[in-house]
């Protein structure tokens, strides 16, 4: 991030803390248009979208020297700067509904302020970890954008109707390697096997619905997740049949990523993501 | 709405970019002709970012561009590079705006621009095709035209772009993928 905002304003400005008037500006040349439902409601919605969008982008870029090839360091640089992109966008309009920039929201909340599911901050594992992550959580944006796109909230539909087409490649991607990793060898086969024993007790999550996402599903503002359940499973499950790979019997993880509950690993993903802005508050190069 | 003045150029720009205002078709013209930093033989124009162009009565004037992806990084420089070129133009006031809706697609690509990425060897992107099956045809190798191409990497050396390689001249190219 950076501390201009989404909007491509000239000249750029710095970093600013709680400047009302940036980030209402911003969102302004983001959107041009406010939601129909609560304010605040919208913000926490955008902020849940946009956490897991951030976070994931932070993982992702982990991998950046670090893949298994060189085509594949690119892919992972590339889908990490979509989400982060996507991330921006939604941070701006949440904080452009509450006072706050993008970067306040980035890089100055604490881990129980921040809205993600736990999937999101899982450590990055090996490489059939982040195979398995990116199948999951782009094949649950694919179903999620998609609709969200017909949101009667113009800035969510706007950022929805652009990340659907970004997340589409992603889901490509991961199912490419899927299948590649699930029916190969012998080794490939074992660590997608462990890839998705580890992670599928989080996939519940992504699916629950509460109070507030029910009231903006009946404004026509949200999605309602509990029912993307099922197109979820639909999407994944030929992928798997070709990979020779079968979704594991586990128990659901407890969650509470969207309501202030954060996974163990989101703290330290945050100290390091967000050490440079407090250390040095303002910084720009 | 095309106001019809200005030059040939001016002309093509008004075609597909909203311009309002006094003058509006020479400051279209002059943002317009601003290039990507990663698609140098690119106008913003021909990429088809630039989205409107509005040049107020006291001259100051307020530009649209979108990205082509979310998180792409040329748009700050896009930005501040259609700023200097309309101050350098006599504009006292600008502002640039970005837009996300509707969202950026690659067919939005105008047939000059398509041109200058083939002659730049970079394969243009194919139309979109409609219906429920997403029908995509071999991409034809810019340097040689052979359409015994193969796709290396989806992800390229920047958002909007696949690796590819030819099996007839054994040259690797950069293919602007559909969006």
């Amino acid at each position: 991030m950076t501390g201009s905002g989404t909007s491509g304003s000239v000249p750029d400005p710095t970093p600013t803390h709680d400047s009302r008037a940036t980030a209402v500006a911003t969102a302004e040349r983001v959107s041009g248009a406010t939601g129909p439902a609560g304010d605040t409601d919208i913000a926490e919605y955008a902020l849940r979208l946009g956490d897991d969008a951030l976070i994931l982008a932070q993982r992702t870029a982990e991998w950046i020297s670090r893949a298994p090839e060189l085509e594949e360091d690119v892919a992972l640089a590339n889908i990490g700067l979509d989400l982060l992109g996507q991330a921006r966008a939604l941070l701006s309009y949440a904080g452009s509904l509450t006072g706050r920039t993008e970067d306040d929201l980035a890089y100055f909340r604490t881990e129980q302020e921040f809205r993600c599911a736990h999937l999101m901050s899982l450590p990055r594992g090996d490489f059939a970890v982040t195979i398995v992550r990116m199948l999951i959580v782009s094949g649950y944006q694919c179903e999620l954008y998609a609709r969200l796109a017909g949101s009667l909230d113009q800035t969510l539909a706007g950022i929805a109707a652009k990340a659907v087409k970004e997340v589409t490649y992603h889901f490509d991607h991961a199912r490419d390697w899927t299948i590649r990793l699930g029916d190969g060898t012998e080794e490939s086969h074992r660590r997608m096997v462990l890839a998705l024993q580890q992670l599928w007790p989080y996939v519940d999550e992504l699916f629950r619905t509460d109070e507030l996402e029910a009231r903006l599903v009946s404004a026509g503002v949200a999605v309602e997740s509990r029912a993307l359940r099922e197109p979820f499973d639909a999407r994944l499950a030929p992928v798997l049949t070709e990979a020779t790979l079968q979704i594991p019997a586990v128990p659901a993880a407890a969650g509470g990523g969207r309501h202030g509950e954060p996974g163990e690993h989101l703290g330290h993903l945050l100290a390091e993501m967000q050490v440079l802005a407090r250390r040095f508050p303002g910084a720009s190069w | 709405m095309a106001t019809g003045q200005g030059s040939r150029a001016a002309g093509a720009v008004a075609e597909r970019i909203r311009v309002h205002g006094p003058d509006g078709a020479r400051a279209a013209r002059v943002a317009g002709a601003v290039v990507d930093p990663e698609l140098p033989m690119l106008t913003i124009a021909d990429l088809g970012v630039l989205r409107s162009v509005t040049v107020r009565p006291d001259h100051d004037v307020h530009v649209t561009i979108t990205p082509t992806y979310s998180g792409c990084p040329a748009v700050q420089a896009i930005s501040a590079d259609i700023d200097s070129a309309l101050r350098a133009a006599g504009y006292r006031s600008v502002t640039v705006e970005t837009v996300l809706a509707p969202a950026w697609s690659s067919d939005d690509i105008t047939p000059e621009g398509r041109d200058a990425l083939r002659r730049a060897g970079i394969a243009p992107p194919a139309h979109q095709t409609a219906g429920p099956v997403p029908l995509q045809l071999s991409v034809r190798c810019p340097q040689c035209g052979s359409r015994r191409t193969e796709q290396l990497s989806r992800f390229g050396s920047t958002s909007c772009k696949a690796l590819y390689r030819c099996r007839d001249c054994a040259e690797p190219f950069d293919y602007v993928k559909v969006l």
